[in-house]
């Protein structure tokens, strides 16, 4: 079986990381309830006609896998492994809105066709002219976790060599009103410093598209190698330290080899008690970090925190206003990166040093 | 590479039957489950086809005991339906037996309850439950439950028309690696108000009864199904003494990259997935002793599907058929559906019908098959194309 290798990172998100000159150097504070990406200057990677007629997460999906692409120095790749909570949302709000407010006249066919979940991957593949697999996943909190293990999967048996693979969700303006109706939202603005020990209910949640070009085959630019993925529908908190240490010690490793323990944590009172689980349990000595609070929270977060993991791994350094607790690695051999959504779909995911 | 995932168990709702024997029973006898829209509120009831499954909502969770404050769409309904009828059919009694995975499909998810409540949602508090039931995973994980998958890897594709043939797919890929012993793969799709307009807007809705590869054919008519398989990995067949219905022989995914719903002229996507299959399959074309096609009867997909079966197939292109005059375009159940279909092909050598042919098409010489037709059966490809120009062909062989 073969090693499974990022060789580069694309990622649209709140923070500053579309370009290799500023890459998470300032991190932005926020104090909102939900954090929209920055907009790149599209038009330097989209024909502003075709831009047009495109939602946001296509448009940041195209950004990110471009980056992704340019940096790893390929035209094309051998598949193409999306993964999305929620797809188009805004295409699918539009749509649908249109449907119940006009009773079901005068619509045109634009909206339902981008909403489709599939469409960022047939986008790329029309873009980049790839007639390669191409999967779509929308799996929840384990969207893109599903597109990053299928992905694996096919470079440890040799099927593939290069695969582009991304997360990608947009915020919907309704969906985000609904969101908030339930609590899933929290009612007040928090500071991102401060979301985490917010002790209320619901997080504060926003967009982005992260995509990597993943390989079986290592080079100078390598960030990282996937060593181990395992992802769960259902986990019982007081099964969460269990799965960890059993994580671990299939890939041979034990807590103390963690030099970094990545969270999933969004300030949610009711659900980062299951990071807590590790947090202040087995990993109490680690250094800690989370995103959440800067990135916001969706379905496909989690692909920031795998770009964040990478690159910490290649630069030795990791951004301090992510910290958790106060302890500070010297290096970085080994993170560990868990994450869920509401206590549903958990991943733990191991990256190292090349 | 050539080794096959066996199949143990199948199950299917559709709308010619609630379970495998009446599925097969209207297949054999010819009956259409194709009508005017009963169940969905739509301004186009009269003006469109479609194949609905006779439960109400109602009727389902009566049969799956679900407490009053549930918050199952009728894609989760309609697909714990069959993944359980599947696992029933495996003889699976102890899910946690081995380790066992589920992968569905789904293209809708929840947008049934959506589109019902969406205003309704800011007001009614009673309605709220659905919020969380929108997004396309939230069926998966319910079916999960209803099968007592737990802690394990479960996941969704929704890779439009192809979906459910992209979650057999990866099913045997996740047992071949050993990843998993044992999976449940499928798909489920309900009927929307949502895809019903989408698809009239795309104007390939026929007002009629659906005539795949047709010459005259006015386009498709949308279906509602779920449908799953149990794969299992050779040593649980060993082991427990399994009778395998039939095998995962080969499959392909590839995508046209020609257009964002239509397919390319020649089929180039469609031609790569036959081709990666037969590979997978170790097979040549003369292998395949039938294609279940996924001929949906837009002007579109059948010369370009046709056209790729010449491509693949040359001039001995065996019996092949679409079922889609039956069912419906059932979206992204359509690959599950259609691979029980091929299981009981194999299982009893007979060809489905091609219901409501008359007219050859012009742009070539290939005519679907017309009549039941008794056949040994080794070996039967199946095609499913989607939006995204994604396209996907799984093998399926009687034997390993």
């Amino acid at each position: 079986m073969k090693n499974v290798y990022i060789n580069s990172v694309g990622s649209v998100s709140a923070q500053k990381t579309t370009h290799a000159t500023d890459f998470l150097t300032d991190i932005i504070s926020y104090n909102e309830t939900v954090i929209p990406a920055i907009d790149p200057v599209y038009k330097d990677f989209i024909p502003p006609a075709a831009a047009r007629r495109m939602a946001k997460g296509i448009k940041m999906s195209i950004v990110a896998s471009k980056l992704a692409l340019e940096k790893a120095g390929l035209n094309n790749v051998d598949a193409i492994i999306t993964g999305t909570g929620m797809g188009c949302l805004r295409d699918s709000e539009k749509f649908l809105s249109s449907i119940i407010d006009n009773d079901e006249a005068y619509l045109t066919p634009t909206p339902f066709i981008q909403s489709t979940h599939n469409t960022v991957g047939g986008q790329i593949a029309l873009e980049i002219q790839c007639t390669g697999y191409n999967f779509t996943y929308v799996h929840g909190s384990n969207s893109f976790e599903s597109a990053l293990l299928d992905a694996k999967l096919q470079l440890e048996l040799s099927e593939a060599q290069n695969i582009l693979i991304g997360g990608v969700d947009e915020i919907g303006d309704y969906t985000i009103l609904l969101n908030k109706t339930i609590n899933h939202i929290k009612k007040e603005p928090v500071k991102s410093s401060e979301i985490i020990n917010s002790q209320t209910k619901g997080a504060v949640f926003g967009e982005g598209a992260n995509f990597f070009v993943v390989s079986n085959e290592s080079n100078h630019a390598s960030l990282a190698r996937i060593e181990a993925l395992e992802l769960y529908n259902t986990l019982p908190i007081q099964s969460v330290a269990q799965r960890a240490r059993q994580f671990l010690k299939a890939n041979n490793l034990n807590t103390a080899d963690v030099d970094a323990l990545i969270l999933g944590n969004n300030g949610d009172v009711e659900f980062d008690i299951y990071y807590d689980e590790l947090a202040s349990g087995d990993f109490k000595n680690a250094q800690q970090l989370v995103y959440k609070p800067w990135v916001g929270e969706f379905h496909t977060a989690s692909a920031f925190g795998l770009v964040l993991a990478a690159i910490i791994l290649k630069t030795q350094k990791a951004p301090r206003e992510f910290q958790l607790n106060s302890i500070v690695s010297s290096h970085f051999k080994t993170i560990l990166l868990y994450n869920q959504y509401r206590g549903e779909n958990h991943s733990f995911t191991l990256l190292r040093q090349c | 590479m050539s080794q096959g995932i066996a199949i143990t168990g199948m199950g299917i709702i559709s709308a010619i039957g609630n379970n495998v024997a009446e599925n097969y029973n209207a297949l054999i006898s010819e009956k259409k489950g194709i009508s005017r829209v009963s169940k969905t509120a739509t301004i186009h009831k009269n003006d469109i086809m479609v194949g609905e499954i006779a439960y109400t909502n109602q009727e389902i969770e009566a049969i799956l005991n679900l407490p009053p404050e549930n918050n199952y769409s009728r894609t989760a309904l309609l697909g714990a339906i069959a993944a359980k009828e599947a696992i029933r059919n495996a003889g699976v009694t102890d899910i946690k037996d081995y380790k066992t995975g589920l992968i569905s499909a789904t293209s809708v998810g929840g947008m049934d309850m959506t589109e019902k409540y969406f205003y309704q949602y800011l007001e009614d508090k009673s309605t709220q439950k659905y919020i969380e039931g929108h997004h396309a995973g939230d069926s998966t994980q319910k079916i999960a439950e209803q099968l007592g998958i737990e802690e394990s890897l479960v996941t969704t594709i929704s890779t439009a028309c192809s979906s459910a043939a992209n979650a057999i797919m990866l099913g045997a890929r996740l047992i071949k690696a050993g990843k998993l012993d044992r999976v449940i793969v499928g798909g489920a799709d309900c009927m929307s108000k949502f895809t019903i307009n989408g698809f009239k807007t795309l104007m390939i809705l026929s007002d009629t009864y659906n005539t795949p590869f047709d010459n005259d054919r006015k386009g498709l008519n949308l279906g509602e199904a779920a449908a799953y398989l149990v794969l299992e990995s050779d040593d649980i067949v060993r082991a427990e003494n399994k009778t395998v219905l039939a095998y995962v022989k080969g499959y392909g995914n590839a995508n046209d990259a020609f257009h964002q719903t239509a397919s390319s002229e020649n089929g180039d996507g469609a031609t790569l997935a036959m081709e990666k299959a037969l590979q997978i399959a170790n097979y040549k074309p003369e292998d395949i002793d039938y294609i279940n096609a996924h001929g949906t009867a837009t002007g579109n997909n059948d010369l370009s599907e046709g056209r790729a079966i010449m491509r693949v197939f040359g001039e001995n292109v065996p019996e092949f058929s679409s079922t889609k005059a039956y069912t419906g375009h059932t979206l992204a159940a359509a690959g599950a559906i259609e691979a029980v279909y091929s299981i009981l092909a194999l299982q009893h050598n007979v060809i489905f019908p091609n219901l409501n042919f008359k007219t050859q098409m012009a742009e070539f010489s290939i005519t679907p098959q017309l009549t039941l037709q008794e056949k040994p059966l080794k070996t039967v490809m199946s095609n499913s194309f989607g939006f995204g120009g994604n396209c996907s062909t799984v093998i399926f062989s009687k034997e390993a």
